[in-house]
């Protein structure tokens, strides 16, 4: 009979290689969907994986992932500090989408003066306008003890209808024909943020940059760290030790919201360039999968950001070249993630071969 | 600034590379907002793809990637497709406007075409097409069918395509029935089947018995069925699953044509950069085979203004015309300029119901 | 701008078919949370429903039998989340999302073949006699069978909850795992099973979309259905009948607005389209202090070592 048996400490090997085992696993698992598929396995794994990194244009991919990976990464840390502790934030989307309305509307309230004082306006406003939103379920978890999962699910939606309001009517560019959608940011140089363009760098990547290194200090180095590890493995024994939990709520969700925020910004002065009605694609909630896949670590989340970044530039590059449907790549994401997932197990548990009645 | 250098470089180099090979094969990609299963406006993008392998067999290779998030997706998508040695881009959704402008300052030797958009290049082409001829012959059909009277009318976005659609089928119901009433809702989306079945219904029980839409799934047509005495058109495709009733003729989008005749144009060096806005006459706008269920005469009369749109004789919006204010927009037999026309924001005059917003 | 063209029975009528399938996905996760488990991939399980009904009724011309095969799929690709969360102890909110990401994707290369047929049709149930009297006639007695089957499904699961052994296991089980094994009871067992009537729901639920409501199949059709399945359960405070209730409201004030855009009454559409979630959440306020709240164990992984 098999039985799982709780390690007393995750395992550190384990918890490093089964991402790559998973990674394998995916790779035969999905090679044998691209055979049902009528496609060349090896090629198709091949441009997924290896295109993107070395092959004969990565010159120009690799910034790009970068640019996929930025705001999963920068929304994924806020929410594994909320995560860690048991607060659930997984209405990063909305926080996003605002922090993108709050941002453009300062930048394109100030069109077309130019000051180097708008972005850092623009980066400030973003900022705010996630801590606000997140702040909702926050406060009310706090006074009336609502569960912040389903608020902040909910003001996804609220934020999402906002955004189609915003890009029909207050945010519309007076210069666009008709045609819903703001200015476009990149054509206002204090308002948008490339650093270079050309090389697909801007500030958000800076940012997760600095949220990754500012996450790991707080965790590993600061008593707020220890204390949202600690109320996250034992809450009662957090209590007793004086962690006040309406702090750490409002921190946790203050801070993964004012991320998402900044991600919205960045993403909409930057490669997106301007507010439209299908401006949000759906990072707030890859990056929960991106937390978890990174194990709630920092660095982890790094790697775990831009591994789906990879799946997805890979993906578009198997979907124009090999002619694989846009949906076998999800499939083949969904896989990925199941086996990340599934193997995470070995990472926690020891599973054992024993004789019934011996356990 | 380096890497544009370094982008420029290695397009020129493909540039060589690609005229060496262009010899054989010419390579077109096309960019789709949809899946390519969506049974409307990108399925008949597709279809324009297939009729240019089918013209050209191995003279062309065609790529997609489908389902592209407008942004920076489809910037990075479209630069893709000219790293990877494509002659010509056909980008097909609006919001692609910026990034294919973008993409093309980067690569001068490839060729780009736009759908619906305004912004044109050196190597940047915009097409679309002249729908509103297609909603006249509607209109046409729609006001001499009609017993009720009301005419309902399921819209995606309050944007001057949509709006421009409203006002030809207005028109030329009202020409032929003056007490035809429009109901009118957006939908606010272009596509949620679930969402245009309940418009339909919301429509056909305040006593439509027409249904225009302007959002591309069969879901009204389904509903009109379902109501019976009830007639549609198609959208985007032919949906002539639903022939004879209720659908009684349609919209086609035919790309084909344009696809063919540019691919041509590259393959001869001739390609020029354009602003194409074509109709009935040039076949970018096919009208699906009207169904023994409208009168022959009215099939006759259809037919005939869709010929006299075809040769041009006939403008679908000709004064006298009046905005929806009472304001004079149009003198008797003026035509209305392609620059209004592109940035319709208001209705002709009898139509009771505001824009939104 | 006319009121009187809005006709309140057909109204009611057609917002009851509208809430059909929120009320399918909907009932079938509640009994899911009741169990405490959080399944986010509701909207991934009624596409795969809705395209497993569909191609299947195709092949055999039989849209009862579709819808069987829809109950089917929902369950079997909920069998991947209850091993994903029940055997390998995997994060239920990562597993759910990554659920509905396979699932579009799945029933995009199921259904290619599909795009553009249109299904065999479903006979509605026109009681003679009932279904011809005035006004309540059309509002209960002339629709499709699913909608009945919805109905009873709901007092289905309110019986179950309340009145049997089966729904006090349960709901214990939803309450308190540790208790609930400890008194010999197997949790992992009534999670599956409950994950599997939820996937079959929602199956449900999205078949009646392809095969019904619209009928036809394209990708992505269910077009977020699933999610608003999820805020329903929640509006309901996890109770059957206002389940019931939300589902017509949140159905209705989608038809309304509809409605009053054809009598051509000018209305803010995104902003009545975002008063569900807004109520939902007041409603999520006010219950915090009636203390009917929400499983206790929802979303927590339950090991019976720990």
């Amino acid at each position: 009979m098999i039985s799982l048996e709780k390690r007393p400490m995750p395992s550190r090997t384990l918890s490093m290689a089964t991402p790559i085992i998973a990674v394998i696993i995916t790779m035969i698992a999905g090679g044998l969907l691209f055979v049902v598929l009528g496609k060349n396995p090896f090629e198709a794994i091949r441009t997924i994986f290896w295109d993107p990194l070395l092959g004969e244009y990565a010159f120009y991919y690799r910034p790009q992932l970068l640019v996929k990976a930025a705001p999963l990464v920068l929304i994924a840390i806020g929410l594994s500090l909320g995560f860690k502790a048991g607060i659930w934030n997984i209405g990063a989307e909305g926080q996003y989408i605002i922090g993108a309305l709050c941002g453009a509307g300062v930048g394109l309230a100030f069109y077309p003066t130019e000051s180097i004082l708008i972005f850092p306006a623009m980066i400030l406003a973003g900022a705010l306008g996630g801590w606000a939103w997140a702040m909702i379920p926050a406060l009310l978890k706090v006074k009336f003890g609502t569960n912040e999962i389903l608020v902040s699910l909910m003001l996804v939606y609220v934020a999402e209808q906002l955004l189609a309001s915003m890009s029909l009517g207050l945010l519309k560019n007076p210069e666009g024909m008709g045609f819903p959608g703001s200015r476009n940011l990149n054509d206002y140089p204090s308002a948008n943020s490339w650093i270079n363009e050309a090389a697909g760098l801007h500030w958000g990547m800076a940012f997760a940059f600095i949220a990754v290194i500012f996450a790991y200090v707080l965790l590993n180095r600061h008593i707020l760290g220890f204390n949202i590890r600690l109320t996250g493995e034992a809450p009662r024994a957090a209590r007793f030790s004086g962690v006040n939990p309406t702090r750490l709520i409002l921190f946790c969700l203050g801070t993964s919201g004012a991320l998402a925020g900044l991600a919205g910004l960045f993403e909409v002065s930057g490669p997106s360039g301007q507010v439209s009605i299908d401006f949000n694609i759906g990072y707030g909630f890859t990056a929960i999968i991106v937390a978890f896949l990174g194990r709630l670590h920092p660095v982890g989340i790094l790697l775990a950001g831009l591994l789906m970044a990879l799946t997805y530039i890979g993906g578009e590059i198997a979907q124009g070249n090999l002619g694989l449907p846009s949906a076998a790549i999800q499939v083949f994401q969904g896989m990925l993630l199941f086996f990340l997932l599934a193997l995470d197990l070995l990472t926690n548990f020891r599973i054992r071969f024993a004789a019934r009645g011996t356990a | 600034m380096k890497l544009t250098k370094l982008l420029t470089t290695a397009a020129v180099a493909l540039g060589l590379a690609t005229t060496a090979m262009a010899s054989e094969k010419t390579k077109v990609g096309f960019v789709y907002v949809g899946p390519v299963g969506d049974g409307g406006w990108t399925y008949e993008h597709d279809q324009g793809r297939k009729a240019v392998v089918a013209e050209f067999g191995d003279e062309v290779e065609t790529t997609y990637v489908e389902s592209v998030p407008e942004g920076a997706d489809a910037e990075r998508v479209i630069t893709q497709m000219a790293l990877q040695g494509a002659d010509l881009i056909f980008t097909t959704s609006f919001g692609y406007m910026d990034p294919t402008i973008n993409v093309a300052k980067k690569f001068p030797d490839v060729k780009f075409e736009h759908a619906t958009g305004y912004k044109t290049a050196d190597n940047v082409s915009v097409y679309s097409a002249r729908f509103y001829e297609g909603r006249a012959v509607q209109g046409h059909i729609a006001g001499r069918m009609t017993k009720s009277n009301v005419i309902g009318y399921i819209a995606s976005f309050p944007i001057p395509e949509v709006i421009r659609g409203i006002n030809s089928a207005y028109i030329h119901a009202k020409k032929v029935n003056p007490d035809i009433q429009f109901k009118i809702i957006w939908a606010y989306t272009w596509f949620d089947p679930a969402k245009e079945a309940d418009a339909a219904k919301a429509l056909i029980e305040q006593g439509a018995d027409v249904i225009l839409q302007h959002t591309d799934s069969t879901a009204p047509q389904a509903a009109a069925q379902a109501a019976g005495n009830v007639i549609t058109f198609g959208q985007a495709s032919d949906m002539s699953e639903y022939a004879p009733l209720p659908r009684v003729s349609s919209i086609i989008d035919n790309w084909a044509p344009y696809y063919i005749a540019r691919t041509k144009a590259v393959m001869d060096g001739t390609w020029e950069s354009t602003s194409t806005w074509d109709g009935i006459g040039a076949g970018m706008v096919g009208i699906g085979e009207i169904s023994d269920a409208v009168p022959a005469d009215v099939k006759a009369e259809a037919l005939a203004l869709k010929d006299s749109l075809a040769s041009g004789e006939y403008h679908a919006f000709t004064g006298p015309l009046n905005k929806q204010d009472g304001s004079p927009w149009l003198a008797e037999g003026e035509t209305a300029d392609d620059g209004t026309l592109a940035g319709m924001n208001f209705y002709v005059e009898g139509i009771e119901a505001e824009i939104p917003n | 701008m006319d009121l009187s063209a809005i006709n309140p029975v057909l109204l009611v009528a057609s917002l009851m078919v509208a809430a059909t399938p929120l009320l399918l996905a909907a009932v079938g996760e509640l009994v899911v949370e009741k169990a405490g488990v959080l399944n986010l991939g509701v909207e991934g399980m009624m596409i795969v429903g809705a395209i497993s009904g569909f191609a299947i009724s195709v092949e055999t011309g039989s849209p009862l039998v579709g819808l069987v095969a829809a109950m089917i799929g929902g369950a079997v690709l909920s069998l991947l989340f209850a091993f994903l969360t029940q055997v390998a102890l995997a994060n239920q909110v990562a597993s759910g999302l990554a659920l509905t990401l396979f699932g579009l994707g799945l029933s995009a290369l199921m259904g290619q073949s599909y795009v553009g047929i249109k299904p065999p049709a479903m006979a509605r149930l026109d009681i003679p006699v009932l279904s011809d009297l005035p006004v309540i006639g059309p509002i209960l007695f002339s629709h499709d069978p699913v909608l009945y089957i919805g109905i009873a499904l709901t007092a289905g699961v309110w019986a179950l909850l309340k009145y049997s052994r089966a729904g006090l296991i349960l709901r214990a089980v939803g309450e308190s795992h540790d208790a609930a094994h400890a008194l010999g009871y197997n949790v992992i067992r009534v999670r599956v099973l409950a994950i599997m009537f939820g996937g079959a729901c929602a199956g449900l639920g999205g078949a009646y979309i392809s095969l019904i409501r619209v009928p036809q199949w394209t990708e992505g059709m269910t077009a977020g259905i699933g999610w608003i399945a999820l805020a329903l359960v929640v509006f309901a405070s996890w109770k059957p009948w206002r389940v019931l209730l939300g589902a017509y409201l949140f159905g209705g004030i989608n038809v309304l607005q509809l409605n009053l855009q054809a009598a051509g009454i000018a209305i803010p559409v995104e902003y009545l389209a975002m008063s569900p979630y807004l109520i939902t959440i007041l409603v999520l306020v006010i219950m915090s202090a009636d203390k009917s709240r929400a499983p206790a164990s929802l979303g927590r992984t339950f090991h019976a070592s720990q």
